[in-house]
């Protein structure tokens, strides 16, 4: 449901400000969700400042550079540092975006870092993911045949594999679904742009042989149909990839069935 | 539902810190527009009932419809209609799986509101 208002539980404290670098020049400010869950207090929005000629180009390094020089508990999940794991999806400078993709000279002014929106906080900048990924599940994330099995490989065309281009590439970071004002307030029956755009992906694979029950599945007001072409997904995906279209290619078939 | 709030956590921000975009804000006034005529509907609704009813009755409405304030209603109203209507039929397009890129969407969302305030304006001039 349409909730505007934070939970009592949730809503934001002004946290503790850092020390600013002794003798730095070249001074940024940074503000940072922070939530534990072991000190029974709100969420606070922590001040640190960092020395930007020692420290590296991307947020992610700066986060990085907080962690181990500043405040060793702030708390987030990352791993590659090259945008294909996925991990450090967070909200920076009011967009869903990966943090060691996104450059802090793409930043105007102070830094303000917030976990993904509307979703339950796990600790700092991790948001629980488990709802988002049985989604995923729920939509037969594989190759799903009723043929025999081939000798040697499931054979595709140049043509059919290049419908997948813009599709594949996404890395379930959760960007999408969580900058969507639908998945905010319907997040418990509508799937999200991160799942329907997989949903997609294997119903226009020209191997897989259960299109027909893969639409079936979406066909539902809820699940499918929250989508009222927002495009906050597009506009945030920091692959480049269009969930909307993905949705909207999926509506068109729907109606094409039933004509 | 998986269950995702052990140990009471907290709910993230989400309204109140995500960057207002072209194409969510012209999303959001297609809704707020079909709100604003819904309640367009009533106020008309009434005029003609009220026409049908009495002298008196009809003189209040007419009076409240003619006054400076109802004329500012029926400005927000006129422009309300056919900001929703350029909406919808935005949503004819996309159904047909047209202008779904991001930067012509955001064009779109300019140029809808342009476009309703000139169709707002002929509006006023022709009536």
């Amino acid at each position: 449901m349409v909730e505007f208002a934070l939970p009592k539980n949730s809503r934001i404290t002004t946290g503790k400000t850092w020390p600013k670098p002794e003798g730095a020049t070249n001074v940024r400010k940074f503000q940072i969700y922070r939530w534990n869950p072991d000190d029974g207090k709100n969420p606070s929005l922590d001040t640190y400042f960092l020395d930007m000629d020692k420290c590296g180009p991307m947020i992610l390094d700066a986060l990085i550079k907080i962690k181990n020089e500043i405040d060793p508990t702030l708390t987030f999940r990352r791993s590659c540092r090259e945008g294909i794991c996925g991990s450090c999806a967070m909200n920076i400078d009011g967009i869903n975006t990966l943090a060691c993709i996104y450059g802090l000279d793409e930043v105007e002014g102070d830094v303000k870092i917030y976990p993904l929106p509307h979703m339950s906080v796990v600790k700092d900048l991790i948001p629980d993911l488990t709802h988002f990924y049985a989604q995923h599940a729920s939509i037969m994330p594989w190759l799903e045949t009723k043929t025999n099995r081939p000798a040697k490989e499931w054979k595709q065309s140049i043509e059919d594999r290049k419908k997948l281009d813009g599709l594949y590439e996404c890395v379930m970071c959760a960007s999408c679904s969580t900058s969507c004002p639908s998945y905010w307030w319907n997040s418990d029956r509508y799937l999200g742009p991160a799942a329907l755009l997989h949903a997609y992906r294997w119903i226009i694979d020209s191997r897989d042989e259960a299109t027909g029950e893969r639409l079936d599945e979406l066909e539902d007001p809820f699940k499918l149909y929250r989508c009222h072409t927002i495009m906050n997904c597009a506009k945030t995906c920091p692959k480049g990839l269009n969930p909307a279209k993905a949705i909207a290619n999926i509506k068109q078939m729907m109606v094409e069935r039933s004509v | 539902m998986a269950d995702v709030n052990r140990g009471n956590r907290p709910l993230s921000p989400h309204l109140t810190i995500y960057r207002p975009q072209m194409t969510s804000g012209s999303s959001i006034m297609v809704r707020i527009t079909a709100i604003a005529s819904l309640v367009l509907a009533v106020l008309f609704v009434w005029w003609l009932v009220a026409a049908a009813t009495s002298e008196t009755a009809f003189a209040g409405i007419d009076g409240f419809v003619r006054s400076w304030f109802g004329d500012l209603i029926m400005l927000g109203g006129t422009w309300a209609l056919w900001y929703h209507m350029l909406g919808r039929l935005r949503h004819v397009m996309w159904d047909f799986g047209y202008g779904l890129d991001v930067d012509f969407s955001e064009k779109l969302g300019l140029l809808m509101f342009i476009v309703a305030t000139g169709l707002t304006v002929v509006t006023i001039v022709a009536v």
